[in-house]
């Protein structure tokens, strides 16, 4: 088997082993990079062996290509959020996820094409033109995270860190038939993640199996001094339970995200494997969480408030693009300000802005950005009560499998409606990973996502491993 | 129309006070000023995408000082919200700032007017970061941004519209300067625009309920370019009110060379500040042992030093007002009073020739070569008649100067005073010897002309004779013989 | 229906010129998202308290130690526009 086509830990067995070196691996995945990047468009910047020097001669021991979502700050690199407001920025500073990784040894392979700032779900918001769903090249790979999810599944890259504000992660890892995981918020630090809404957001990992996200999140969580919202709460080896034992854990199935527009196949595959879990000695029963139908709602006001705001500092002063008209419109300040900003953002990076800002302005903030906030916390306490009685809560990831480019770019409502599984993990803040768990018959990756309470990682990754070890969905191969 | 004489100024004072704290308020950035453009910033305080912000412990209890010295409520929840607007020297599009529970509210300080106490109230004080600094090149048509006084932690501190005249916005800045002062949070100094302060003036009938149309001023340097902006200011509403002119509810700029304010040229846009939490950091709660734990802490505050003066070292009100105006110069003064019991020379020759040394050499005793035990030396010497009062003061130079004691400073300048009796003794005799007619003519009731023998004593003394000594010895002298 | 002046104002706010036809295009999409987000208005939230955090996190600060800051040549590498050590901008006017 090419080693590129491998998982995380298969390859750190065999390094272990001195049968193949981490240079081995670095060539297998540029040659494979170089074979079908051309067809995906997963990455929006290689990065040289020579500048992963440091992490090749270390003593690192995860010597394997990374793809990392360029919106994670990597120091001296142009990091960009695929914006064409960003271009030429190099971060004089690294993420401390990326510090950290590179500490042992990850390769920095490349950054990963998005949709701009993460506005989307599909990765053809992006200056660089869209992304491409592996398994069909005509469709989406999901979104914002598409550039590392597709990356990931074509064996572009061995992992992948990417982004999740409303399901970022887990939808293209649904779309592209491999695992994501949003870890709880507050478990891996944000420090150089170039934030979308900040309440919202957390990088987490996108990986071939249920083994490699535990071992890559066992690499970038825990607390940073850097990150005020970052919590202090010991980080366990995650491998350990990795257990396949699920016996007597409790399964709520929540009947609000089993209603209209759910596809058959999608309702399908998960059904079965939820039969899976039963057998495997779980207890399944129905659970409500009645304040599902407002989760959209509250996701678009809550995250383009912060957005708005965190996206004013783009505006051409200090880096990036700025534009100055030839005549003066208003002051010259003010010119430069509306000219860069009219240029360097797409259509719907403007159209979030403009709805954050309303929702903020003077007159409205009851009305909107409050009243969000507070159904925010009736979303939060529906899951705080589900998880009184029930150690997960399984649904699908997304009501459709990966859809085709174009179809959904003209209807923003309904690229919106697209995140209606994964968005209440995002208010919520508790974490949620998506597995593969079948396949469509057009052969497009169907996902199923687990969510826990806050800091349960650990029970994730349990259900998903027992899952992953009865089911053969993670051993296809993308058909490129 | 009514009469100028019924129209009431009503002002209110915005004070701006960086804070002294090593660090910046969210970053590890030197707080710093006067160095290089651009030399003290990184990823957070430069806003660069991805840096999150993280609070300086020390910005936060010296916040909780000031509160407690304005006779404040200290907020039990405190949270930091985001004030969005664009200028080019605020790096994120925003302030991090507080709106509506400010770390500080209801407060008030007491001042003096016109010789009677008058209660200003505090309406709120809270902490922010401070913008970078725009320097304006009209030549090269652009201006230039410097982001290392970004970040610098500030409290802003509202005052109620409870001040009445450019007087005693005067006599309020001063006295909450002091109060600052007091505290050690602050360098509170304008022209390094470690204070800064902005005011609102508007002119109502004093019968109206409601405030008349105000104006804002900005660019205000000095304490007194406050008070003569705010004069400039009431006068120009009281004319405009009593030709029937309506008020126009702007900012103005003070122009200190014309002593006049215009307009500010920038359109005024609709102030829409878009508040709300800042989600990159964590609320604070500040449990009621927590604050009574730095009012237990807290420095004697100007008010109460005075009171203790006065009562403590018997000194007048005067006297002890002078000693503490400057934080410094009243620690000093203990200093001192711990090593002598000369509490009222101590006193005098602190306000006296203390005092003109600082005022002639513009600096603060604390930067002078000036201990308190050298001063207290220093008295002593003048005392005990070792040196004159005169040469006293310049020993006080040569002591600012060089940091010598004064002991050796009379040594090495030949200063002391010659109070040895048997030489006196000797010096009489010789003047005596040459004078016998004055002599008799003294003993004949010409007591006038003692003091003629008192100078030919201290001439043959070179004037280094202790002229009390000198003046006994002859009285003595010409009554026993 | 966002009027076009509520859109203009928005815009005028976040800094960004529309073109004639992004106006038109905005009160269309930003209206149908705002009617749907109007079914918020079917809960009574007058008795629940916002959530800023999700988590219960406080008091969390750093001590007031000086760290290296970055070069100034640095900073200004990070530049569009920069003269003597500073960022250079169009004449701002007071």
């Amino acid at each position: 088997m090419n080693l590129f086509a491998q998982s995380a830990h298969e390859l750190l067995d065999q390094i272990r082993s001195r049968a193949i070196s981490p240079e081995d691996i670095d060539d297998s995945v540029r040659g494979r990079i170089a074979a079908v990047d051309g067809r995906i468009k997963a990455y929006v910047r290689l990065r040289d062996r020579e500048k992963n020097s440091a992490s090749l001669q270390g003593n690192g021991s995860f010597k394997v290509p990374i793809a990392i979502k360029d919106n994670i700050c990597v120091k001296g690199e142009e990091t960009t959020c695929s914006s064409k407001i960003l271009q030429g920025f190099k971060p004089p500073y690294s993420a401390t996820v990326i510090s950290k990784l590179q500490e042992k040894g990850a390769i920095v392979i490349g950054q990963t094409n998005m949709d701009e700032f993460a506005f989307g779900s599909s990765t053809e918001n992006s200056a660089f033109g869209p992304s491409r769903n592996p398994w069909n090249t005509d469709c989406v790979p999901g979104g914002s995270s598409g550039g590392s999810a597709a990356a990931v599944a074509a064996h572009e890259a061995i992992w992948a860190l990417g982004s999740d504000t409303g399901g970022s992660i887990r939808q293209p890892a649904s779309f592209c038939g491999i695992v994501g995981l949003k870890p709880t918020y507050g478990r891996v630090s944000r420090y150089g993640l170039i934030a979308f809404a900040s309440s919202l957001d957390q990088i987490g990992p996108l990986t071939k199996d249920v083994t490699d996200c535990a071992l890559l999140l066992n690499l970038i969580a825990g607390h940073d001094e850097m990150d005020s919202t970052s919590a202090n709460v010991a980080v366990p080896d995650y491998t350990q339970f990795l257990t396949n034992d699920v016996k007597g854990l409790k399964i709520g199935i929540p009947k609000e995200y089993f209603i209209e527009g759910l596809d058959a196949p999608v309702r399908q595959a998960v059904n079965e494997a939820v039969e899976e879990f039963k057998k495997a000695g779980a207890t399944v029963k129905e659970v409500s969480l009645p304040h599902t139908e407002y989760a959209v709602a509250t996701y678009y006001i809550v995250a383009t408030a912060e957005a708005s705001s965190n996206l004013a500092r783009f505006d051409g002063i200090q880096y990036g693009l700025r534009e100055q008209p030839k005549t003066v419109r208003k002051t010259p300040i003010i010119d430069l300000y509306e000219e860069t900003r009219d240029r360097g953002f797409g259509w719907e990076a403007k159209r979030r802005i403009m709805l954050g800002t309303y929702s903020l302005s003077s007159g409205y903030y009851d009305a909107y950005y409050l009243r969000g906030q507070k159904v925010r916390t009736l979303i939060k306490q529906d899951f705080d009560e589900a998880f009184q009685e029930f150690d997960t809560v399984l649904t699908p990831t997304s009501p459709t499998t990966a859809f085709r480019i174009g179809e959904k770019a003209a209807d923003p409502l309904s690229m919106y409606l697209s995140d209606i599984y994964t968005i209440s993990a995002n208010l919520a803040g508790i974490p949620a990973i998506s597995i593969p768990c079948g396949f469509s018959r057009e052969r497009l990756p169907i996902g199923l996502q687990l969510l826990a309470k806050p800091f349960a990682e650990d029970m994730l990754l349990r259900l998903a491993f027992a899952y992953e070890q009865r089911t053969p969905w993670h051993k296809e191969s993308v058909p490129l | 129309m009514n009469d100028a004489q019924e129209l009431e100024t009503v002002i209110g004072l915005e004070v701006h006070l960086q804070l002294n704290t090593e660090s910046k308020i969210f970053c590890g950035c030197a707080n710093r000023f006067g160095q290089e453009p651009n030399s003290l910033t990184c990823p957070v305080c430069l806003g660069l995408p991805g840096s999150l912000p993280v609070l300086n412990q020390k910005a936060l209890l010296y916040a909780i000082r000031i509160a407690v010295a304005l006779n404040a409520q200290v907020q039990p929840f405190v949270k930091f919200d985001r004030k969005n607007y664009y200028y080019p020297d605020l790096p994120k599009g925003y302030q991090i700032s507080q709106y509506d529970l400010p770390i500080a509210f209801a407060g008030f300080i007491m001042i003096s007017s016109e010789g009677k106490p008058k209660r200003i109230g505090i309406k709120r004080a809270h902490l922010e970061e401070d913008a970078g600094k725009l320097i304006h090149d009209a030549s090269a048509n652009c201006s230039l941004v410097d982001y290392n006084r970004t970040g610098t932690p500030l409290m802003e501190i509202v005052s109620e519209p409870d001040i009445r005249s450019p007087q005693e916005a005067y006599d309020y800045l001063t006295t909450l300067k002091l109060t600052l002062q007091y505290l050690h949070v602050s360098d509170c100094d304008m022209e390094k625009g470690s204070l800064r302060c902005d005011a609102n003036i508007s002119v109502r009938k004093k019968a109206d309920s409601t405030l008349g149309k105000k104006t804002e001023i900005k660019n205000l340097n000095s304490f007194k370019a406050v008070k003569n902006a705010l004069e400039f200011e009431a006068d120009r509403h009281r004319t405009q009110l009593l030709s029937g002119d309506r008020i126009i509810q702007e900012t103005r700029l003070w122009n200190d060379e014309k002593q006049s304010t215009v307009p500010m040229r920038s359109k005024e846009e609709a102030h829409d500040y878009r508040y709300f939490p800042e989600p990159d950091l964590v609320p604070l709660t500040l449990s009621e042992e927590a604050i009574e734990e730095i009012r237990r802490v807290m420095p004697e505050l100007p008010a109460a030093k005075w009171e203790r003066f006065r009562q403590q070292y018997s000194l007048s009100e005067y006297d002890a007002k002078i000693l503490i105006q400057q934080p410094s110069i009243a620690d000093f003064f203990e200093a001192c009073t711990h090593l002598s019991k000369e509490i009222k020379k101590i006193c005098n020759w602190i306000i006296g020739p203390v005092a003109a040394e600082l005022n002639a050499r513009k600096v603060g005793i604390e930067v002078l070569n000036l201990t308190p035990i050298h001063l207290v030396d220093l008295i002593k010497e003048v005392e005990t008649g070792a040196i004159s009062h005169l040469a006293g003061k310049d020993v006080l130079k040569m002591m600012l100067d060089t940091g010598k004691a004064p002991a050796t400073i009379i040594e090495e300048e030949g200063l002391a005073q010659v109070s040895n009796s048997d030489e006196l003794e000797k010096i009489v005799s010789a003047v005596f010897n040459e004078n016998s007619k004055v002599v008799a003519q003294i003993k004949e009731g010409k007591e006038t002309a003692m003091g003629f023998l008192v100078g030919q004593a201290m001439k043959q003394a070179q004037g280094k004779a202790n002229p009390k000594m000198l003046a006994e010895i002859i009285k003595r002298r010409i009554t026993d013989a | 229906m966002l009027s076009r002046e509520q859109v203009q104002y928005i815009a005028a706010l976040s800094r960004i010129n529309l073109q004639e036809e992004e106006i038109v295009l905005l009160q269309k999409t930003l209206t149908d998202i705002l009617t749907y987000i109007e079914k918020l208005k079917k809960l009574d939230v007058a008795n629940v308290k916002p959530t800023s955090h999700v988590l219960p996190l406080e008091n969390v600060f750093r001590d007031d130690a000086v760290k290296p800051s970055l070069a100034q040549s640095e900073v200004m590498n990070l530049s569009v526009s920069h003269s003597r050590g500073a960022f250079k901008v169009p004449q701002v006017i007071e």
